[in-house]
C-alpha cells in the first residue's frame, strides 16, 4: 500500500452560505496521479485550492504527513499549482518565470554549537540556471529561456507554467484545468506528456478536470464529484465499468439511463420488460436506476431484438455510428459500426452483463417510502405495445 | 472601414488642427521673432537671466511629484485591497477635493497656512511653537501635493487593479511572501501606472501658476506665474513668453522621454 500523503477529513466549505463543499474525505497517496473530475461547480477547484492553500475550509481539517496545515500559507507550503490560465509573470522572461521560485530564499535548518535554527539560504546562479535548463528540457522547450512569454503559444506557455512548478521539487502538483485552453490535438499529447512527467519526477499530482476522457487517460485514481459531494473514488477501470450511480455513469461515458424496478436479484424490469442481469443485493421490488452503454447494445433485425424500436437519427463519429433509436416512451443511444437509415425498425439486444443496476440517489434517504413502483415503473404504457409480440411475462 | 474611421475622427482632427497644431506654431513663431517682426533668437538669450525661476519650477514639481508618489502608492495599493465600501468610500475622500474649484481651494489653503491661520492657531493652542511656511516653497510644494494627488493615485489603482488574481497567487505558490510577492511582482506590474501618475503630477506641475502666487507670495516664482506675466502682465512680451514656453515644453518632453526608458523592460504591460 502506498503512503498517505494528504488527507481531507471532513472538509466543508460555504462562500456566503452556499456550501460549495459538503464534508467531504478524500486520501491522496505518495506519487499518485488523482484526478478530481466533475461537471462546473461541482466543488473540484474549491478541493484543489484547499490544498494549494488558498482557502481554508469552512470546517473540517486538511492533514499533510499527518501535520494539520489549514492555517499554512501557500507560500510555505510544499505545493505547487499549475493554474488554469497559467498566470506566468507577464513582466518576465521565460527563464526569469521558472527560477522565481528558485531565487527565493528557503529556510534551511542550520545546526551551530548544538543549537539548531533556521537559516535563509538563496541558491548559487549556478544552480538555479542548471535546475531552469533541467526543467525546460524536461517539458520541452530547450533553447526558450531568453523569450518573452508573451512571444510563445497557448501550449508552450502551459509547459512553462509546469516547469516553474515542478522546478521547485514539490512534493505534490496541483493541476487547475491545465489544458482547458489547448486544442484538442495538443490535448492529446499533453496528456501523454504530462503522465510521462509525473513518472519522470516521481512525485503526487493532483488534477482537476471536467473532460472525463482526460481523467481516464492520465489517473491512477478518479474522484467523480457532483454538488460539492464525492460521488465515487476508483481507478478508471472501475468508475468506467462499476459506476456507483447514474450521475457517474453519464458523466463518464456516454449512457442510456433508464428507470427501472428490482423485483430481486438477477431480475429487473425496465423500459416495460424483464431482463436477467447480474446485479444483486438491492430490496424486493425497489426502484432503481438502470444504465446501459451505448457501445454495448446490439442492433438486430426487429424480430430477434429483445426491444424493438424505429432509428431517428444516424451521425458518423468516425469509428462508430451514433444512433438514435426510438423505444415507447425512451430514445435510446446506440453506438454500433453498421449504419441502419433513419426510419429503420431495429431490434435492440442486452447480456445481463450490459445491464447495471443502481441505486437512485434522489430518492433516498427521504422521499423513499412515498414513491411506489407505480410511480416509477413504465409497464403499463408500454404493455399494448408489446403485447403482441412477447408473451407477458409470468407475474411474481 | 479604414475611410469610415477616418470620417468619425474628423471632428478631432479639426479641433486638434486649430486648437493645438496652429496654436503650438504661433509659439514657435514668436519664439523666434523680435519686436521688431524679425527672425531672432535673442528672446532665448533673455532666458539665461531666468534661470532660477527654471530651477525653482522644476525642483518643486520634481518634489511635489516625489511627495505625491510616496504618499499616493501605498494609498493606491492599500485601496486595491479593500473592496465595496471602504474603497468606494476612499475613492469619494480623494476624488471629492477636485469638484471643488482650484482657486477656491488654494485659498483655503491660504486662510489654514497663513501666518494667523487655522494651522498656527492650533499649534498655538497645542503649546508649540509657530511654523512660518506661508509664501515659503514648502507652501507651494503643499499646495501641488494637494491639488495633484488623485492624479497620483489614480492611474496607479486603475493598474494595480487590473494585475490578473492568479499572477499573485502564483507568486504565494512559488513561495513568495508577502513582501516577496509585492516586490517581484506588483511592484514592477504597476509601474506603468507610476509612469503615468508621475507624468500627469510633474507636467502640470512644472507650469502651475496660480498655486505659487497664492502660497508662494510671489517669492517663489515659477515659469507659470513667468510667462502669464508676459502676456498678461505689465512686462507684455508675448514673444519672450512663447520663448519660455517652447523651452518649458522642450524640457518637459526630454524629462518624459528619460523617464519613459526606466519603463522600457515593461513594455508589454500598457501606458496607461
Amino acid at each position: 500500500m502506498k503512503k498517505e500523503l494528504i488527507r481531507l477529513v471532513d472538509c466543508t466549505m460555504a462562500f456566503d452560505g452556499e456550501i460549495v463543499l459538503n464534508a467531504i474525505n478524500l486520501t491522496i497517496h505518495n506519487k499518485e496521479f488523482l484526478t478530481l473530475l466533475g461537471p462546473s461547480g461541482c466543488g473540484k477547484t474549491t478541493t484543489l485550492r484547499i490544498i494549494g492553500g488558498f482557502e481554508t475550509p469552512t470546517s473540517g481539517s486538511v492533514l499533510f504527513d499527518g501535520v494539520r496545515i489549514n492555517e499554512v500559507p501557500p507560500h510555505k507550503r510544499r505545493v505547487n499549482t499549475v493554474f488554469q490560465k497559467y498566470a506566468l509573470f507577464p513582466h518576465l522572461n521565460v527563464f526569469e518565470n521558472v527560477a522565481f521560485g528558485l531565487r527565493i530564499p528557503q529556510s534551511v535548518p542550520v545546526t551551530e554549537g548544538g543549537k539548531t535554527r533556521q537559516k535563509k539560504v538563496r541558491l548559487q546562479e549556478a544552480e538555479i540556471g542548471q535546475r531552469v535548463q533541467d526543467a525546460l528540457e524536461l517539458v520541452g522547450l530547450k533553447g526558450y529561456h531568453r523569450r518573452r512569454v508573451h512571444q510563445l503559444s497557448g501550449g508552450q506557455q502551459q509547459r512553462v507554467a509546469i516547469a516553474r512548478a515542478i522546478v521547485n521539487r514539490p512534493q505534490v502538483l496541483l493541476l487547475d484545468e491545465p489544458l482547458g485552453a489547448l486544442d484538442l490535438k495538443l490535448r492529446k499529447e499533453m496528456q501523454h506528456e504530462l503522465k510521462e512527467i509525473q513518472q519522470q519526477v516521481g512525485i503526487t499530482f493532483v488534477y482537476v478536470t471536467h473532460d472525463q476522457e482526460e481523467a481516464l487517460t492520465m489517473s491512477d485514481t478518479v474522484v467523480v464529484m457532483n454538488q460539492g459531494n464525492i460521488q465515487q473514488i476508483g481507478t478508471p477501470v472501475d468508475i468506467y465499468n462499476e459506476p456507483v450511480n447514474a450521475f457517474v455513469a453519464d458523466f463518464i461515458g456516454e449512457s442510456n439511463i433508464i428507470q427501472g424496478v428490482m423485483h430481486r436479484d438477477n431480475d429487473v424490469s425496465f423500459a416495460g420488460k424483464r431482463f436477467l442481469c447480474v446485479d444483486s443485493g438491492f430490496d424486493p421490488d425497489q426502484p432503481v436506476d438502470v444504465v446501459i452503454r451505448p457501445e454495448d447494445v446490439r442492433l438486430t433485425a426487429p424480430k430477434d431484438g429483445q426491444l424493438r424500436g424505429t432509428v431517428n437519427s444516424v451521425t458518423f463519429k468516425g469509428v462508430f455510428y451514433e444512433i438514435y433509436v426510438d423505444v415507447g416512451e425512451l430514445e435510446w443511444m446506440v453506438h454500433s459500426t453498421a449504419a441502419p437509415k433513419v426510419g429503420d425498425e431495429v431490434g435492440l439486444c442486452l447480456t445481463p452483463e450490459d445491464i447495471h443496476v443502481m441505486d437512485r440517489p434522489d430518492l433516498f434517504p427521504e422521499g423513499a417510502e412515498a414513491l411506489t413502483i407505480e410511480d416509477i415503473d413504465p409497464e403499463p404504457d408500454f404493455e399494448d405495445k408489446y403485447v403482441d409480440e412477447e408473451p407477458p411475462e409470468a407475474e411474481l | 472601414m479604414k475611410k469610415r474611421g477616418g470620417l468619425l475622427a474628423a471632428p478631432y482632427t479639426v479641433w486638434m488642427a486649430l486648437f493645438t497644431v496652429i496654436p503650438m506654431l504661433l509659439v514657435v513663431y514668436f519664439a523666434f521673432t523680435g519686436e521688431d517682426g524679425r527672425f531672432t533668437f535673442g528672446n532665448f538669450s533673455q532666458l539665461l537671466g531666468y534661470g532660477a525661476v527654471f530651477g525653482r519650477s522644476f525642483w518643486l514639481a520634481a518634489l511635489a511629484t516625489v511627495v505625491c508618489l510616496a504618499v499616493g502608492y501605498p494609498l493606491a495599493y492599500a485601496m486595491s485591497r479593500e473592496t465595496g465600501a471602504v474603497r468606494n468610500t476612499a475613492m469619494l475622500l480623494l476624488m471629492l477635493p477636485m469638484w471643488i474649484n482650484i482657486l477656491l481651494r488654494t485659498y483655503a489653503w491660504m486662510s489654514i497656512l497663513e501666518n494667523k491661520g487655522l494651522l498656527n492657531q492650533l499649534l498655538s493652542f497645542l503649546r508649540l511653537p509657530p511654523v512660518r511656511i506661508i509664501n515659503t516653497p514648502a507652501a507651494v510644494a503643499l499646495g501641488m501635493v494637494y491639488n495633484y494627488l488623485p492624479f497620483m493615485v489614480l492611474p496607479i489603482l486603475t493598474v494595480i487593479q487590473k494585475i490578473d488574481g492568479s499572477v499573485i497567487e502564483a507568486a504565494q505558490d512559488l513561495g513568495g511572501s508577502q513582501f516577496t510577492v509585492f516586490k517581484r511582482v506588483i511592484l514592477p506590474l504597476s509601474l506603468p501606472g507610476v509612469l503615468s501618475g508621475v507624468t500627469m503630477v510633474f507636467v502640470p506641475g512644472v507650469s502651475t501658476f496660480i498655486i505659487s502666487q497664492l502660497l508662494g507670495g510671489g517669492k517663489s516664482m515659477m515659469l507659470g506665474d513667468l510667462i502669464e506675466m508676459q502676456f498678461l502682465g505689465s512686462t507684455y512680451n508675448p514673444y519672450l513668453g512663447s520663448a519660455i514656453s517652447l523651452v518649458m515644453m522642450v524640457i518637459v518632453l526630454i524629462s518624459m522621454a528619460v523617464m519613459n526608458r526606466f519603463g522600457e523592460g515593461e513594455e508589454e504591460v500598457m501606458v496607461l
